[in-house]
């Protein structure tokens, strides 16, 4: 548009001015996130909803749409992942096999072949969203057929950029579980060199489904995770969540839950490891529109180093959700005396008979603790890493599938050893 | 085995320990008796390398090596062990994880090969079972929600899996039933041998019937003002520390 677009804006403008013709869907959709993007571009710290998280680093990098990378190119995530179940594996942001051996009950397509891009018509500029309406490419559309369980689907998303390069990643995935229907979607993100990955999960839930959601962001250190998941949760449906984020440079997790309809269930639970100049971000909204529908959100970071971390957490509960269960919690160890931990809580309560509480704990490790271990013969590095583990224990309990736990344990383990996964 | 010369020590600025004189070789169980105030947790907490102990006078050499020049987790690889007047919770931390984690650090620090889970179980049930200590008390978080007694039974629970050369008990008979206090001579007491040594601190002759010492060294104000054999122990009941108190001064 004009000169004084930032780097990072003018490139995705130029990405999208290059490839729209290319890309499926409703193109007055993406021209019309296109409009917006190039007037409001990247959000800035006066924005309330990105106070805490700026986004200056992006500022040195034009991020290009990405060349083909194959599997041999990208780096092969651990070997435990091939043990969760049937996987779909994204690279550089497009299907690689999009026919492995599907569960029972579930249809999968392609967002090239099914592309619906959804935008949020309240008419405020979600810089995350209207990012990946604009340059979405490629992303799983799946459904689980009524009361079917269709056990385990791992989404892996692989970024591989050339050498020298910094790529722009824009995945759009859609599950949509109908009535009584099960699922338990593993999702993992990992890479190698500079990318900014930019995928945006739509999930439906109808009456009754069930989806158990565990998500593991590994992304390399010189990566940018924005991401956003948005759940629809219909009668008496329940979303189990699990979020553990461990890598990225700057890491943004932004989770928009509506319970629409009565009963419905939302259980969240998140960790986020940081160090370094490590910025992690998770932002959460639920909306409770139906009455008797409960959402529980436990949030813990672990930081050490010059790190930062952020939760930003709002619930708001419509005038007639009533009998709302809402309850939130952010805990907060800090490892270091330069770690940063901003929590913002915020209810927005418009019903008068419901239940919500909000929580925030910040703590160092208890020196009592770590000479206990050490007076029994365990180093002290061992001791923290243990005293860590321990505090994400809880956590980690809400996640019931065993194989799953024990994957995000050792993909804690790995953090705490500082090795790649 | 343990060697204490003029031993000077300050928690905070305020010098606690004034100057301690003590050897316990091989083989024996020392007992440390003395009223509140007078020392004997700090001398415990000293002798386990615990933080903000600052030794200002006198060495420490524990089988001839300089044991205050070791990081506690260092000392308990040596073959110290302090078993814990108010044993720590470790919300989170397993108890079976947390005594295999303990073990096999000491064995790879020794050059040992390590405990599988499977390996470790068995020891560690064995060991429960010789102490009356029910198993489920392996399933729970470390001392977290234990009973005071519980607490003190996990510690010796401890000893008889790591089995050290040197055990420190502070108080650990301290808010015990005599049932508990049984199970915790007896754990003691099924070390003794000519390698291992014990250090019993303790406010009252009652665990001194259970497990008989060698020594009994009364502390008071810092300093060690008085030895004997057991039956010190005994005479300090009846007599109280008032009248050493008055010596001393």
């Amino acid at each position: 548009m004009n000169a004084i677009l930032d780097a990072p804006t003018r490139g995705f403008l130029a990405c999208y001015e290059a490839t729209k013709n290319l890309l499926p869907g409703d193109l007055r959709v993406r021209d019309q996130a296109a409009k917006l993007f190039a007037a409001r571009g990247l959000p800035t710290p006066r924005e309330e909803a990105w106070k805490y998280t700026p986004l200056r680093a992006l500022n040195e990098f034009e991020f290009k749409t990405p060349g083909t990378a194959t599997v041999a190119e990208a780096r092969a995530f651990p070997a435990l992942a091939a043990e969760l179940g049937p996987r779909l594996t994204f690279i550089n942001g497009r299907a690689q096999n999009l026919s492995p051996e599907l569960p029972n009950g579930m249809r999968l397509e392609s967002f090239a072949e099914c592309p619906v891009l959804g935008m949020t018509a309240d008419g405020q500029y979600n810089f995350i969203e209207t990012l990946n309406v604009m340059l979405a490419a490629d992303g799983a559309v799946l459904e689980v057929a009524e009361g079917q369980d269709a056990n385990t689907l791992v989404l892996l998303q692989l970024a591989a950029p050339a050498e020298a390069e910094a790529i722009g990643l824009h995945v759009r995935h859609r599950i949509t579980l109908k009535r009584k229907a099960r699922l338990t979607l593993i999702e993992l993100a990992s890479g190698a060199g500079r990318y900014l990955h930019n995928p945006f999960i739509e999930i439906f839930l109808e009456e009754g489904a069930l989806l158990r959601h565990v998500r593991l962001q590994e992304e390399s250190a010189h990566a940018f995770h924005l991401a956003a998941v948005a759940a629809k949760l219909g009668a008496g449906a329940r979303y189990d969540a699990f979020f553990l984020h461990l890598g990225a440079q700057l890491s943004r997790t932004e989770l928009q839950v509506t319970l629409e309809e009565p009963s419905a269930r939302l259980q969240f639970g998140a960790a986020q490891l940081l160090r370094g100049a490590q910025h992690g971000d998770i932002t959460t909204e639920i909306y409770h529109h139906a009455p008797g529908c409960a959402s529980r959100q436990t949030v813990k970071s672990v930081i050490d180093e010059r790190a930062r971390g952020v939760f930003q957490g709002r619930i708001t509960v419509e005038r007639g959700a009533q009998k709302t269960d809402g309850y939130q919690m952010n805990q907060a160890l800090l490892l270091s005396s330069e770690a940063e931990i901003d929590s913002k809580p915020q209810l927005e309560i418009y019903a008068d008979d419901v239940k919500c509480s909000h929580g925030a704990t910040v703590g160092e490790i208890d020196p009592e603790q770590i000479f206990y271990l050490r007076s029994r013969g365990v180093p002290e590095a061992e001791a923290r890493g243990i005293l860590v583990q321990a505090f994400l224990a809880e956590a980690l309990e809400a996640v019931e599938a065993e194989t799953a736990r024990n994957m995000l344990n050792a993909a804690i383990q790995r953090w705490w050893e500082g090795r790649a996964p | 085995m343990l060697e204490i010369s003029g031993l000077a020590a300050a928690v905070n600025g305020q010098q606690i320990l004034n100057g301690i004189d003590l050897v316990v070789p091989s083989g024996e169980v020392h007992a440390i008796m003395g009223p509140n105030g007078s020392g004997k947790s700090t001398l415990a907490y000293v002798l386990a390398g615990r933080e903000g102990y600052e030794v200002t006078a006198g060495s420490v050499r524990f089988e001839g090596r300089d044991l205050l020049a070791l990081s506690p987790e260092e000392r308990a690889v040596a073959g110290v062990f302090l078993a814990f007047q108010y044993p720590v919770e470790l919300p989170g931390v397993g108890n079976a994880n947390f005594l295999r984690t303990a073990l096999n650090a000491l064995r790879r620090a020794r050059g040992e090969s390590e405990l599988d889970a499977v390996q470790f179980l068995k020891l560690a049930r064995a060991e429960a079972k010789r102490l009356s200590i029910p198993e489920d008390m392996f399933k729970r978080n470390v001392n977290v929600g234990f009973s005071g007694g519980e607490k003190k039974r996990n510690e010796v629970l401890q000893l008889a899996i790591l089995r050290p050369k040197l055990a420190i008990l502070d108080e650990t008979d301290s808010g015990l039933d005599i049932d508990a206090l049984k199970i915790v001579a007896d754990g003691v007491n099924a070390l003794r041998g000519p390698d291992f040594s014990a250090l019993v601190i303790t406010h009252y002759q009652r665990l001194l019937d259970f497990i008989i010492p060698d020594r009994v060294h009364v502390l008071l104000g810092g300093r060690i003002v008085c030895s004997g054999g057991p039956e010190l122990a005994r005479e300090l009941e009846a007599s109280g520390y008032a009248g050493l108190t008055a010596e001393a001064a």
